[in-house]
């Protein structure tokens, strides 16, 4: 195979990284709209660790991003 | 029609050239004043200027200094004292510059002309690095030895507690490369993505104006590509806040694992 064509399709399989994130954002969002109607009051003492947990949801899915610019444009 | 370069947008580019130095044992070093350094050095004067201006200790604050009490409010009420607790005190100037400069840095870099800084990963490692050394710093500090009851997990039988002990260190040890990876590929990812878009304004747009029959309906994909310019603009000017807080916040629970090691807060 090409190398430039094994470039391309290995930067486009590293963009899969990105459907654990978008599983992980989706609960997360989810459950925490969840619990905030539940409990209105608790809700607004909980933001910081929900925007953590999205910090830490959403780095995965960037790592994959990452890896596939790494593919794309590093040069070996 | 232009190439489609996505990346060229980061290129750091010397502004005003000054003869690399040399330094002993590190060798000729090029200290010119590169885009990125420039745009530091706005940020850092933005900032200045804005504090001194907004501390006026105005009973009734002026507009200036609400916003500036609100980002001070929320940088000691959520983060430092939030996160950390009382013994959080100590920690407020570091976290709230470091929350300051990336805030900044990142909606420089949705400016019109705006040279993105924390789109490099060189800058985003260094912050992440200082971050890393601070908690390394302050855990020797106040804990000595007993830094490394971090890594024991509590209430597991030993042989457990030392494979749990293995992935802790090794956890703790990704924790500034995470760091530096989050805020550099939110901000590279973010900006590429809204070039792509713009290209495809254009390209589209071209495509449908010289084209006849189904090509016109190129038109209408550059009207959906500008909204989407739009709508990804809005995105980013919240992530460019979002991630200055996460990554304030995330400093926060490092600090607070170290701070509050002796009594489970």
């Amino acid at each position: 195979m090409d190398v430039t064509a094994a470039k391309y399709i290995g930067a486009g399989l590293a963009m899969t990284g990105l459907i654990g994130a978008g599983a992980g954002l989706g609960i997360l969002f989810g459950n925490y709209l969840q619990a905030a109607i539940r409990n209105p009051s608790g809700a607004a003492g909980e933001r910081v660790w929900l925007f953590l947990g999205m910090a830490l949801a959403e780095s995965m899915g960037i790592f994959g991003f990452v890896m596939g610019f790494i593919i794309l444009f590093v040069k070996v | 029609m232009a190439a489609i370069e996505p990346m060229e947008q980061f290129l750091v580019q010397p502004v005003v050239r000054i003869p690399p130095v040399m330094i002993p044992g590190l060798g000729a070093i090029d200290m010119s004043i590169t885009n990125s350094v420039m745009f530091m050095l706005i940020a850092a004067g933005l900032i200045s200027i804005f504090f001194l201006t907004a501390a006026r200790r105005a009973v009734v604050p002026g507009r200036m200094q609400a916003l500036a009490e609100m980002l001070y409010g929320l940088v000691d009420g959520a983060l430092t004292g939030g996160i950390i607790g009382d013994r959080g005190r100590p920690f407020l100037p570091f976290v709230f510059t470091l929350f300051l400069l990336i805030a900044t840095l990142n909606l420089i870099g949705l400016a019109p002309g705006g040279f993105t800084v924390t789109s490099q990963l060189a800058v985003t490692a260094a912050l992440a690095v200082m971050t890393f050394v601070t908690v390394l710093a302050v855990g020797f500090w106040r804990n000595g030895l007993g830094f490394f009851k971090l890594f024991w997990p509590s209430g597991v039988h030993w042989g457990m507690a030392l494979f749990l002990m293995f992935i802790e260190m090794i956890s703790f040890s990704v924790r500034p490369l995470t760091l530096a990876m989050r805020l550099f590929g939110n901000m590279l990812g973010g900006h590429v993505v809204t070039y792509m878009f713009a290209s495809f304004v254009i390209g589209l747009g071209l495509f449908g104006l010289h084209g006849a029959g189904l090509a016109k309906l190129g038109l209408l994909g550059s009207v959906v590509s500008f909204g989407m310019i739009v709508a990804l603009m809005a995105l980013e000017f919240v992530v460019a806040f979002l991630q200055a807080f996460v990554f304030a916040a995330l400093t926060c629970v490092y600090l607070n694992e170290v701070v509050n090691l002796d009594h489970g807060h």
